[in-house]
């Protein structure tokens, strides 16, 4: 009698369960738990948690706030699209847009201080990707999601978008800059 | 009433068809192939427009190709196959008549039907480049979303067929005791599918009406949480099924019994107990979820099913183990797999799927399902380089595999080109194998999945990609190529055979053993050594030490990025 056929003992559930079997069962659920632990027990002692921050918005409440981070701290443009780069000063909250296909605006944070960014599309899904430290988050429209973020290395970072939004997906970049 | 003239004896195997189920499998599993093939060279396209020194496709055209390969290989190909599946572990396993084979019938229809509206609108419309996702509020014509509501109604009748024969089986009393293993894991594929295909219902039909007007507006969010309710749990009914084949196929080759019934059967049962929310782990870096409900509803869902994997990863290769040594191939640790049929394309199929979605899906998935290393891979390449190596190497490798065994025992033609399907495991196993590798290699350099530019050329200050992550790219072409060789050699072999192969018939043999006999409780009896499946066991020890490994390599990297808090 094999897999194919109706088991061979009627009372199949009352046999034995082989030696080796039993000892694989053993380790699997320990790692089970261990797996399981591992998520708090970074949310405890690690460095990188989602804050889980979000609030309701819409694209026009969303546009407004970023506007307002860019006029107070624009501190110049950049590209044939003259888009601004903002300076905030550090703890402040920023505003990044997601939209066909752009990241709005630049910014230029320094290294070792807190922010708290604020991330959401005002048209489609989009994916916010930082490269080349590799962060990567879900940007969706009515979402306004906040990370509370502090960059560790210095250089330009660039946004790229990992979540197809249509034909121009692969031109949406953006830039955040980091310095001392 | 039926009369004996509706069944069919296999004078190979013995099985009992019943001849409508046995028309409406090989239906399903034609189709099936058919549109493998349709998505395999779609497949072809995407690959080589990726490879950034051929790169293949205009844009337009490279999006369009990518939903097009995404739906009919994961869709239309997987589940026309399963639907087979259901049928032959139903009235076929269980020697009964299908219930209401008209049904079936029509059911086939709806789903060739949905299938065909939703190429029309990928492939020929042409304005539905949206993904098999459709995330909203990205539009797709409405003929797309037409095409999935039918194609999964036919789906979900096949299903309810499927149960109603088990029904009748058990009334005609066409077997004692429990359904066998193989049959009990269709069921849980089938309870899955159920599941599965009503949290599809509840996410596309409101997106029609969307779609359509009636519905002024779909929140994001609430749209992946559903939608993944439907795909991920549409993963569990493949690994369901394909486990399943995995233990038909160890019955089948070497006459085993599974190790313990209990185990094996409470182990499928373990992924219906956790599929409500498995869709968390793709919902990991979502805005609107608290990480209690990512932590809670990854662990409880996914763990357990992993737990669940991992069983049947020692007990499938354990039960051969232990069918070979008693009978007699018992020296050292893996004189049982060394003098294991490896020419033969429906074990080495079947064993390299096992190997390759157990250490290349099955790690990686655990990985990047873990809430915060989620941050290293979310939508990266590195997610189409675990799912090649699930979905592709796991459950289409696998249904390959029986392919090979069903061709003459089903379709009743004798296989050409024999040679060539020897080494179709391995062409197509090496092929994916690469795919599946250099495409997670490149997403943690950070290389974006669905993205046709990855050099940025066409626009201003761009962003140049690691010298590794592109090579890793030119790497994952050529591995298109090798694996899209071995998609075609299956392809070719298959509709060769169907059409041209050398006719069986009904009452005639094969000629090679289709069917291996039962190993006896004698010859069990003889392997009286301390530990009966020495070789398995070291081989799921060197899969948890690279396991362990590579998990706490992947928290170190993470350490690694931006603070975030
Ligand atoms: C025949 C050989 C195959 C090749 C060469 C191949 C190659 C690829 C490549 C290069 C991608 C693109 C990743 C990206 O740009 O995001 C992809 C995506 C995908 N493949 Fe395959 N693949 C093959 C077979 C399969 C099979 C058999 C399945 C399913 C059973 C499958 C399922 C998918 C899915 C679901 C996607 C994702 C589409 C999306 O992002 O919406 N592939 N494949
Ligand atoms: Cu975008
Ligand atoms: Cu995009």
């Amino acid at each position: 009698m094999t897999s194919i056929s109706p088991p061979a003992r009627k009372i199949w559930w009352k046999e034995p369960i082989e030696k080796g079997e039993l000892i694989w069962i053993a380790v699997v659920v320990v790692w089970g738990i261990i797996l399981t632990l591992m998520m708090p027990f970074w949310h405890i002692y690690g460095d990188q948690n989602l804050s889980d921050e979000a609030y309701r918005t819409t694209p026009e409440i969303y546009m407004a706030k970023a506007q307002a981070v860019v006029d107070k701290y624009t501190v110049r443009t950049e590209g044939d699209m003259q888009i601004p780069v903002v300076k905030p000063p550090a703890g402040e909250d920023i505003y990044l847009v997601g939209r066909l296909w752009q990241w709005w605006p630049y910014f230029e944070l320094k290294k070792d201080e807190t922010y708290r960014l604020h991330i959401a599309s005002v048209d489609w899904q989009h994916g916010f990707s930082l490269q080349p430290t590799n962060l990567n988050v879900q940007v969706l429209p009515g979402y306004d999601m906040v990370l509370t973020v502090t960059p560790n290395k210095t250089g330009k970072h660039t946004i790229v978008c990992n979540e197809y939004c249509g034909i121009g997906h692969h031109n949406m970049l953006g830039t955040i800059y980091v310095v001392e | 009433m039926n009369t004996n003239n509706d069944f069919r004896i296999c004078p190979d195997t013995g099985l009992k068809w019943h001849r409508p189920a046995e028309t409406l499998i090989k239906l399903n599993a034609v189709a099936a192939v058919v549109f493998l093939l349709v998505g395999g060279i779609l497949g072809l396209g995407v690959g080589l427009t990726r490879w950034p020194e051929v790169h293949l496709l205009g844009p337009d055209t490279f999006y369009q190709v990518l939903t097009g390969h995404g739906i009919n290989v994961l869709i239309f190909w997987i589940i026309f196959f399963e639907m087979a599946v259901l049928h032959f572990a139903s009235s076929t396993l269980l020697g009964c008549r299908m219930a209401m084979p008209k049904v079936g019938m029509g059911a086939f229809v709806l789903m060739v039907l949905g299938a065909l509206l939703n190429n029309y609108a990928v492939m020929v419309v042409g304005n539905s480049s949206v993904m098999m996702t459709s995330y909203v509020p990205m539009p797709a014509d409405t003929l797309f979303y037409v095409g999935l509501i039918l194609f999964a109604v036919g789906a979900l009748i096949n299903c309810f067929l499927f149960l109603g024969t088990l029904v009748i089986a058990k009334d005609d009393k066409t077997y004692e005791g429990s359904i066998p293993l193989v049959t009990f894991g269709a069921l849980t594929a089938c309870i899955i599918a159920i599941f599965t295909i009503a949290s599809g219902a509840v996410i596309l039909i409101p997106t029609l009406l969307w779609n359509l007007g009636f519905v002024s507006n779909i929140d994001a969010g609430l749209y992946r949480l559903i939608w993944w309710a439907f795909g991920h749990s549409s993963q569990q009914v493949n690994v369901a099924a394909q486990v399943s084949i995995w233990y038909l196929i160890a019955a089948v080759l070497f006459g085993a019994k599974p190790l313990s019934e209990k185990v094996s059967r409470f182990a499928f049962l373990l992924y219906i107990a956790v599929l409500q929310l498995a869709s968390a782990h793709h919902l990991l870096v979502d805005p609107g979820l608290s990480s209690e409900w990512k932590i809670f509803n990854t662990s409880y869902a996914m763990y357990l099913a992993v737990m669940a994997s991992m069983v049947h990863g020692l007990t499938v290769p354990g039960s051969i183990e232990h069918a070979q040594r008693a009978r007699g191939l018992s020296a050292g640790l893996f004189e049982w797999l060394r003098k294991a049929p490896w020419g033969n394309p429906v074990f080495s199929g079947m064993f390299l799927s096992l190997v390759g979605f157990g250490v290349l899906g099955g790690i990686t998935g655990v990985v990047m399902g873990t809430e915060q290393i989620n941050l290293l891979i979310h939508n990266t390449l590195y997610v189409p380089g675990h799912f090649h190596a699930t979905v592709v190497i796991g459950t289409t490798m696998t249904f390959m595999a029986i392919t090979f065994w069903l061709v003459p025992i089903l379709f009743r033609r004798q296989l050409i080109m024999k040679k060539l399907a020897c080494l179709q495991p391995w062409i197509f196993g090496l092929g994916m194998t690469g795919v599946s590798l250099f495409m997670m290699g490149a997403g943690t350099l950070g290389v974006p999945r669905r993205h046709w530019d990855i050099l940025f050329s066409s626009s201003d200050g761009g962003f140049e990609f690691s010298a590794a992550a592109i090579t890793m790219m030119g790497l994952n072409g050529m591995s298109v190529i090798l694996a899209c060789l071995g998609g075609a050699a299956f392809c070719i072999i298959v509709v060769g055979s169907l059409l041209f192969g050398k006719k069986i018939g009904e009452d005639e043999k094969v000629g090679d053993v289709m069917i291996a006999a039962p190993v006896t409780d004698e010859e069990y009896a003889t392997n009286k050594a301390a530990m009966t499946i020495p070789g398995t066991l070291g081989m799921v020890a060197v899969f948890f030490v690279a396991f362990v490994l590579y998990y706490f390599i992947n928290w170190k990297y993470l350490a690694q990025t931006w603070g975030l808090s």
